[in-house]
């Protein structure tokens, strides 16, 4: 059976599970619209977080950049995972004692402000509706590149399981699927791992495999993979490159922030019926995680050895030691005709050559003894060394099907649960707690899935019709979320103090400040062309990236929120007897 | 112990906990895993530079022991100071 058709019948199969589990899973409460009744067993709760939180930036591109950046890629690894530690501790388990249904209703009743409650809702909308755009478009991207259909096609595709099951089922629905997704995804994600593992290391294990000699050698897979690098030009794998130590710091420390402020994530933990379900869940949660994020590692370096090794079988310098043009292997030539992979035979020697260029000393020196006229690869996409890992390593059919059905579950989980929390800031936030307090319950649930439809199109468009910053949406979200969102949850649990005021202005200046900081450099809502500055090193704040801005913007926001907090009215008796309780899992008996 | 005096005693407890574990996820991530990284780098884990490892693998499985070790610790903090759920 051709690619094409099993990799049909691969993806309809997840689509057909999805469709089942929401016929099976209605919801008809509130309650089970936006927390799923509050009966998710933690495990199971756990592995939906693992499937809301991983998008398809991880699944598809998070190894592609690993790849590229060695041992500096760790600050994605870290970050991404780091901020768990942070939600479980700080967050998570205040959160579900509060036992409401969204992250704005509990600022608005923490803070005793309705004000307090918008911008909440405006950040969460701002963070969410960027990047949930990135998700749509992933969708699209996995259906056409894989299934080699219009990308529109492949995006209304997954816009219609997504409303059949998010629509209908809401929180319950989404969770349940999730499940499904995260299986579908870590076994696409880890079956092609543990085969390359095993062609490069002979471990099963892809985790130890990164760790040990090239299979049938003495010499260790990083120690071989440092020398091609450097015989090449490039810096060693394994050294600080690609960003300096102070920006690997805080785009870490941003990343970790940013992670553990975000809504949709947040709100899985209201779905346990138990504080200390809260606690383990995010345990949970870290695990099925870390299954991914200890395996992308292997991935990267796996890839980028393999795809090394295929362009430079000889030695550095021979005449013959590069690939010949006409006998490059398959993928390239499936990944030449999507244009992500372009080359171009700058010396006409019918071989090609990759290099660091930019390394003035070494392509000098090239161009003298080897006669290389520049690294022959005008593009290698990123996003490719994932989706083509399988094909490189020679993998059968059917694991390459996997790897789509994969990407575009990777893409959907995430996307749905982004949308719920859309979808419920903006019917019980707005709805219900601002605009028509004595809405029944019926006509909210109905609200909310008219909200749900209604954001499930508008991200559809967005996909469709990017507004040209795909690429700088997660940095934007992850900032926000660390900038405004998570300073505010955690000073309302820790500092009792810390009153309407001084949250609402200190949200303010964190949301203002992160903007501005990315406007800057990115330009004015990202329109190209109206940016202020280069967004190079020399012209950036104390040599601060824009994507680890968020940090300063979290920094400022607390202490924003305390100096308020100092000169202005101590918040009401009542609100302190709520902290306090909001810190106990049961009020004492004793 | 009155009740605010055993809820504060809790609080304190809770707040000592996170103190400890939030140094180790500072110091395992952005102390081995970044800053001291290069000196670790000296020693290796098998084919791993040491703190490559610590920024690649080991800081995430430092994590998830951290989550775990905290939910049992708080369900003992929570029997011991009586505010454990049912």
């Amino acid at each position: 059976m051709d690619l094409k058709t099993l990799s049909f019948i691969v993806v309809g199969a997840t689509f057909a599970i999805y469709i089942a589990i929401a016929i099976w899973a209605k919801a008809s409460t509130t309650s089970e619209f936006y927390v799923a009744g509050k009966g998710i067993h933690p495990t199971l709760n756990g592995m939906a977080t693992a499937a809301d939180w991983m998008s398809a930036a991880s699944f598809i591109s998070m190894a592609g950049l690993i790849a590229f950046l060695g041992f500096t890629g760790g600050a994605y690894l870290m970050g991404w995972t780091g901020g768990y530690v942070l939600m479980a501790l700080l967050l998570a388990p205040y959160l579900r004692k509060f036992g409401k249904f969204t992250v704005p209703e509990f600022i608005g009743d923490r803070f005793y402000s309705k004000t307090a409650r918008i911008v909440a809702v405006i950040s969460l909308l701002v963070m969410s509706i960027t990047y949930v755009i990135g998700q749509m478009r992933g969708v699209g991207i996995a259906f056409s590149n894989i299934l080699e259909v219009e990308l529109a096609t492949g995006l209304y595709a997954g816009m219609a399981v997504v409303f059949i099951y998010a629509v209908f089922g809401g929180m319950k629905g989404i969770t349940y699927t999730q499940i499904a997704q995260y299986v579908i995804m870590i076994f696409a994600y880890t079956v092609p791992a543990v085969f390359i593992a095993i062609q490069l290391t002979g471990h099963p294990f892809p985790q130890i495999g990164l760790g040990g000699t090239l299979a049938g050698e003495d010499t260790y897979l990083l120690d071989a993979l440092d020398k091609t690098l450097m015989d090449l030009g490039f810096a060693a794998y394994t050294s600080v490159a690609g960003m300096t130590m102070l920006n690997m710091f805080l785009l870490t420390l941003a990343l970790m922030i940013g992670t553990a402020g975000l809504p949709h994530v947040i709100i899985r933990f209201f779905t346990v019926p138990r504080v200390r379900d809260a606690r383990k869940s995010a345990g949970w949660a870290l695990v099925f995680i870390g299954i991914l994020y200890t395996t992308a590692p292997a991935v990267g370096a796996m890839a980028m050895y393999n795809f090394i090794n295929t362009v430079q079988p000889g030695p550095v310098g021979d005449p013959q030691g590069n690939v010949i043009i006409e006998e490059r292997p398959d993928w390239m030539l499936r990944w030449e005709r999507t244009g992500l992979l372009q080359w171009e035979d700058k010396n006409d020697d019918g071989r090609l050559q990759y290099y660091n260029e930019r390394n003035t000393e070494f392509a000098e020196m090239a161009r003298e003894e080897y006669g290389w006229e520049g690294s022959e690869f005008t593009r290698i996409d990123r996003d490719i060394m994932v989706l083509a890992n399988p094909q490189i390593a020679g993998l059968p059919n059917w694991v390459i099907a996997l790897v789509a059905a994969g990407g575009i579950a990777a893409a959907l989980s995430t996307a749905a649960g982004l949308l719920l929390a859309i979808s419920s800031s903006i019917s019980h936030d707005l709805l219900k707690g601002v605009f028509m307090p004595r809405i029944s319950e019926k006509r909210e649930l109905m609200a909310g899935r008219i909200a749900m439809g209604a954001a499930i199109l508008f991200a559809g468009y967005l996909g469709l019709n990017p507004p040209g910053f795909a690429a700088e949406v997660v940095a934007l979200a992850f900032g926000l979320a660390a900038a405004s969102l998570f300073p505010t949850l955690m000073m309302g649990i820790f500092f009792k103090h810390i009153n309407r005021e001084g949250a609402i202005v200190g949200m303010l200046v964190g949301l203002a400040s992160t903007l501005l900081y990315i406007f800057l450099f990115k330009g004015w809502f990202f329109f190209p062309g109206t940016n202020v500055f280069p967004d190079t090193a020399d012209y950036w704040l104390f040599g601060i990236n824009p994507t680890g801005f968020g940090v300063i913007g979290a920094i400022l926001n607390f202490a924003a929120a305390y100096a308020v907090s100092s000169i202005t009215k101590a918040p009401p008796e009542h609100i302190q007897k709520l902290v306090e309780e909001v810190r106990v899992p049961r009020v004492g008996t004793s | 112990m009155t009740q605010e005096e055993s809820r504060a005693a809790y609080w304190r407890a809770n707040l000592r906990l996170l103190a400890i574990l939030l140094t180790i996820w500072f110091v395992v991530s952005f102390g081995f895993g970044i800053l001291l990284s290069q000196q670790l780098n000296a020693f290796s884990l098998g084919g791993y530079p040491l703190g490559f490892w610590f920024a690649q693998q080991g800081s995430i499985y430092t994590f998830i022991i951290l989550i775990f070790f905290y939910a049992w610790r708080m369900n003992v903090l929570d029997r011991k100071f009586d505010v454990h759920e049912e």
